[in-house]
């Protein structure tokens, strides 16, 4: 990890705050910071888990990595190149080295269009040539039947279109694949086989994985390096071992010490020990 | 997981397919009919009508009921069934005309003010606002003063006068699109606004659009005959069933069947469109509900 | 303070204590629409104060469980079988609205997964707390049931609950909204407490606040505890027996520590190998159940797994029947070898 290799994204001291509407004609709107100077560098090739709780940040961050929002200061470079604050006329080539597996797979998919056509949108945008051939390659790849693409998204169960999902933000041969909470809303059988998908992938073609997740347990699975974010800030970062068994922030070690897992709980942890043992990790954090 | 969303569905969790030749509800049914009907009066009268609606017979003036004028003869003598027939055609031709101008203008700004940024979509809103204050019917007789009374200028005056209900409606619809993930995925993808208005935001807010379509198609008639009852709409000789109606109320207490076949047509074509628009709306909630 | 809390090393049968009538008794459950079986002779008990989890994944008929337990299903969808609740002297199966509504909030409770939508946003929220014991008198007035809402807010440890019996919902957050509802279901001493993914919704450094206080309020009351999960590793903090539910079937059931470690069916085994994120292959992958999870009425006649399963053969085609052994139970033809 420590190579003197140049970074693939590079991101500075970035803040996002986004503007409240405004309560009074008077006053000022109020702003809610959602990222608050963070800085981090992704290596070719890293396996990067971004984890936190509900307004964290995280999803923020991912939108800000991806370009589809701006910071409001602070930089982003994705190979070398300036993409915050960039027009989207000057984003194309980030549009095609970098795409997005989102969380909800029944609501990252247009119910309007054929799964042919959502995968090869990305190819369309950037006014590439789809091949017919090209299509079934990509299903193939993320382990779906050719006929597949003459359906439609809601003849698919929830693996089946996390799988439509991967093979969309696979047809530009990106370097980086942003998976945001990929596996989430998915069954417990259905999650390991996702899981081992994007593990395929990512080996297959070189990826860049940047795994984002609020399940600690999963992103340790997937991911070499961990970052931690919480209120906005990235308030722990290392490799993953290290991270979790071994956490030097506060609030990393509430959130190892809530999961509950089941080795743990066969062992006798009961539910009144995880809250004691949050409570203890971090007592004025603690929401009551 | 993400079952308990709509344990409800669960019994119909192969939705829309399956679903949508069941759902063949009474009011798309009777609704559809009625407007098959007009369409089919209005296709017919260009083929065939019993005689021609605008000619005047001295002979044959107030006629009732009788086998050579199955609904009887206005004050000029001219075949009231004949009338009718050809009525519908400018009854259609007004909603097209009408729903046509606003469809085609309040679509797109309300797809461009729920993409645009908050200024454009306030801008376009506002003078939503400043639109929908003015009275339709005060517009169409405006229009009518400036550029002469005619059904076209009618219509286009009522056509205006509905594009801020479907700017509105477009612009609420877009707003829900923008929010989904697909959206965002397409932006992710490099997709450019027009693409995605084209590809994703249109086509998801196409049911909406036809249900309010078919809603100011039955405004656009009732508005017509209101217009043409006042002297604003459609001028004589063209047959109109909002003018035959006018025309029949100084011979109400002496031939009232000159007033109420008319009516009786007009009644029919706003509640056959308004059935419609509600047949239209139940089979595409349904499916908008089965997406969450 | 919940020492009672015994985790699952609670000793194996102890779920069926001998003498005391049991809290809830389900019998032969089958819940379907006029063509579709979604689920299939369900039955089970529960004893007073035993804490039980329903495991499955969507479409595996859990959370319809628990709506009939309620009588609370969809208009096209009819019951069939007996569903009793102690000191309750009609069965749910076939109950009136007016029967069921004396029973919902009283001798029965439910928590559901999302807080937001189960709680009114126009009220306040000690106001729904106290609205809840008025409705079965269970308090004489108005001034008892609010001061009594109070003190059920303060037993959740919501902070400051006099300015939390003043709050609506809107202001409070996801964690402290979910003790709200489990308030309000706590608020009349329920015999049977139905929760339905109760921290799903929820992030995990509040969850197990949140499984804590479910644990505490059960035991207080000595009610029986149905936890409708997907996750395994909660079922496992929570429950000290389980029931697997698949294709609208229970195929296993039996005390979690003998379950989760030596599961008979195979699809028992498959989820506890698919959801370990420490148990990999050769090649650093996860173990994984081939296949979906059909759509509901999707599922294969006979056993319900055998399209997905390994060990499926011929036998496969007649549905296996739920074997008891003791204080577990599994159907399968073909189950796991028990290590010998």
């Amino acid at each position: 990890m420590s190579q003197p290799s140049p970074p693939i994204l590079s991101v500075r001291d970035v803040h996002r705050r986004y503007r409240r509407a405004r309560t009074s004609l008077f006053k000022p709107p109020s702003e809610v910071p959602a990222v608050r100077g963070v800085s981090f560098d992704i290596q070719p090739g890293q396996r990067f888990g971004l984890v936190g709780e509900s307004g964290s940040g995280k999803s923020t961050l991912i939108r800000l990595l991806a370009a589809l929002d701006h910071p409001t200061s602070g930089s982003i470079e994705f190979e070398g190149h300036r993409i915050s604050g960039q027009p989207e006329r000057r984003l194309g080539f980030l549009r095609e080295r970098l795409q997005v597996v989102f969380q909800d797979p029944m609501g990252s998919l247009d119910p309007r269009m054929r799964v042919r056509d959502i995968i090869a949108e990305p190819l369309v945008a950037a006014r590439k040539p789809t091949p017919p051939d090209r299509i079934r390659e990509l299903l193939t790849a993320v382990g779906l039947p050719d006929d597949a693409g003459d359906r439609y998204p809601h003849q698919f169960s929830g693996g089946q279109r996390q799988r439509i999902s991967i093979a969309r933000a696979l047809s530009t041969r990106p370097s980086v694949v942003v998976a945001d909470e990929p596996v989430s809303a998915l069954d417990v059988s259905v999650r390991a086989q996702i899981l081992n998908l994007l593990a395929d992938l990512a080996d297959e073609y070189s990826l860049t994985l940047v795994f984002v997740s609020h399940d600690l347990s999963v992103v340790r699975h997937v991911c070499d390096t961990i970052a931690v974010m919480h209120h906005g800030e990235l308030v722990e970062m290392g490799a993953t071992t290290d991270v979790y068994d071994n956490p030097q922030h506060s609030y990393t070690r509430r959130l190892v010490a809530a999961v509950p897992t089941l080795r743990r709980a066969l062992a006798g942890v009961s539910a009144a020990e995880l809250a004691r043992a949050v409570t203890a990790a971090d007592p004025e954090e603690d929401e009551q | 997981m993400s079952e308990q969303v709509n344990v409800v569905s669960v019994p119909v969790a192969e939705p829309a397919a399956a679903r949508r030749g069941s759902r063949l509800n009474p009011s798309l049914i009777v609704g559809g009919s009625i407007v098959a009907l007009i369409i089919g009066a209005a296709l017919l009268s260009f083929v065939w009508t019993p005689y021609d609606p605008t000619r005047i017979d001295a002979a044959a003036r107030l006629t009732s009921y009788s086998g050579d004028h199955w609904l009887g003869t206005d004050k000029f003598g001219r075949d009231v069934f004949s009338q009718l027939l050809v009525g519908a055609r400018t009854t259609l031709f007004v909603g097209i005309v009408a729903v046509g101008i606003a469809a085609v203008i309040g679509t797109p700004l309300g797809i461009f003010a729920g993409m645009g940024s908050r200024w454009a979509g306030e801008i376009v809103m506002r003078g939503n606002d400043l639109l929908l204050a003015f009275p339709a019917l005060l517009m169409a007789i405006m229009f009518a003063a400036v550029y002469g009374p005619s059904t076209l200028t009618a219509m286009a005056a009522i056509g205006i006068a509905t594009v801020p209900s479907f700017a509105r409606l477009a612009r609420s619809g877009t707003l829900g699109v923008m929010n989904t993930e697909y959206v965002l995925a397409a932006r992710a993808a490099g997709r450019t606004r027009r693409a995605i208005a084209v590809r994703h935001v249109l086509p998801n807010i196409s049911g909406l659009v036809i249900v309010q379509s078919s809603v100011a198609f039955a405004i656009a008639i009732l508005a017509e005959a209101a217009l043409s009852f006042l002297g604003f709409g459609t001028r004589p000789p063209t047959p109109s069933w909002g003018r035959m109606l006018q025309e029949s109320q100084e011979l109400l207490h002496s031939a009232p069947r000159l007033a109420l076949w008319p009516g009786i047509a007009i009644a029919l074509a706003v509640l056959g469109f308004n059935l419609l628009g509600d047949g239209l709306r139940d089979r595409f909630d349904p499916r908008l509900e089965v997406r969450r | 303070m919940n020492n009672q809390i015994a985790g699952p090393s609670t000793p194996p049968g102890a779920g069926i204590p001998d003498a005391a009538e049991p809290a809830l008794r389900v019998r032969d459950l089958r819940v379907g629409t006029d063509n579709l079986d979604l689920i299939t002779d369900v039955s089970f008990t529960l004893a007073p104060g035993e804490r039980v989890g329903l495991i499955g994944e969507s479409g595996s008929g859990k959370s319809l469980t628990a709506l009939a337990l309620l009588g609370l299903l969809p208009e096209e969808v009819k019951a069939s079988g007996s569903i009793r609740l102690s000191e309750v002297g009609f069965d749910v199966v076939g109950a009136s609205e007016r029967q069921m509504s004396k029973v919902r909030g009283d001798r029965m409770a439910m928590v559901f997964q999302e807080p937001m939508t189960a709680l009114n946003p126009v009220m306040q929220v000690g106001d729904q707390v106290a609205e809840i014991m008025l409705l079965h008198r269970r308090q004489p007035d108005r001034r008892a049931a609010r001061r009594a809402a109070v003190e059920m807010l303060a037993k959740v440890r919501l902070p400051d609950p006099e300015g939390a019996a003043r709050a609506y919902p809107h202001q409070l957050s996801g964690g402290q909204r979910q003790r709200v509802v489990l308030a309000i279901a706590l608020a009349n001493d329920p015999a049977v407490l139905l929760c339905d993914e109760p921290t799903t919704a929820l992030d995990v450094t509040v969850q197990a606040h949140m499984l804590d206080l479910i644990l505490t309020g059960v035991a207080e009351r000595d009610s029986a505890l149905l936890f409708i999960t997907h996750d395994l590793a909660v079922v496992a903090t929570v429950c000290e027996r389980v029931l697997v539910m698949y294709g609208g079937r229970i195929v296993e059931s039996g005390p979690i520590d003998e379950v989760f470690t030596r599961p008979r069916h195979p699809y028992t085994r498959g989820l506890l190998d698919a959801s370990d994120m420490d148990a990999v292959d050769g090649r650093g992958r996860l173990h994984t159940i081939p296949g979906t999870v059909p759509a509901a009425g999707r599922f294969p006649d006979g056993c319900v797994f055998r399209n997905r399963c390994a060990h499926a053969t011929q036998q496969c085609v007649q549905v296996p029947p739920l074997e008891h052994k003791g204080a577990r139970a599994h159907a399968c033809w073909h189950p796991v070898e028990e290590p010998t």
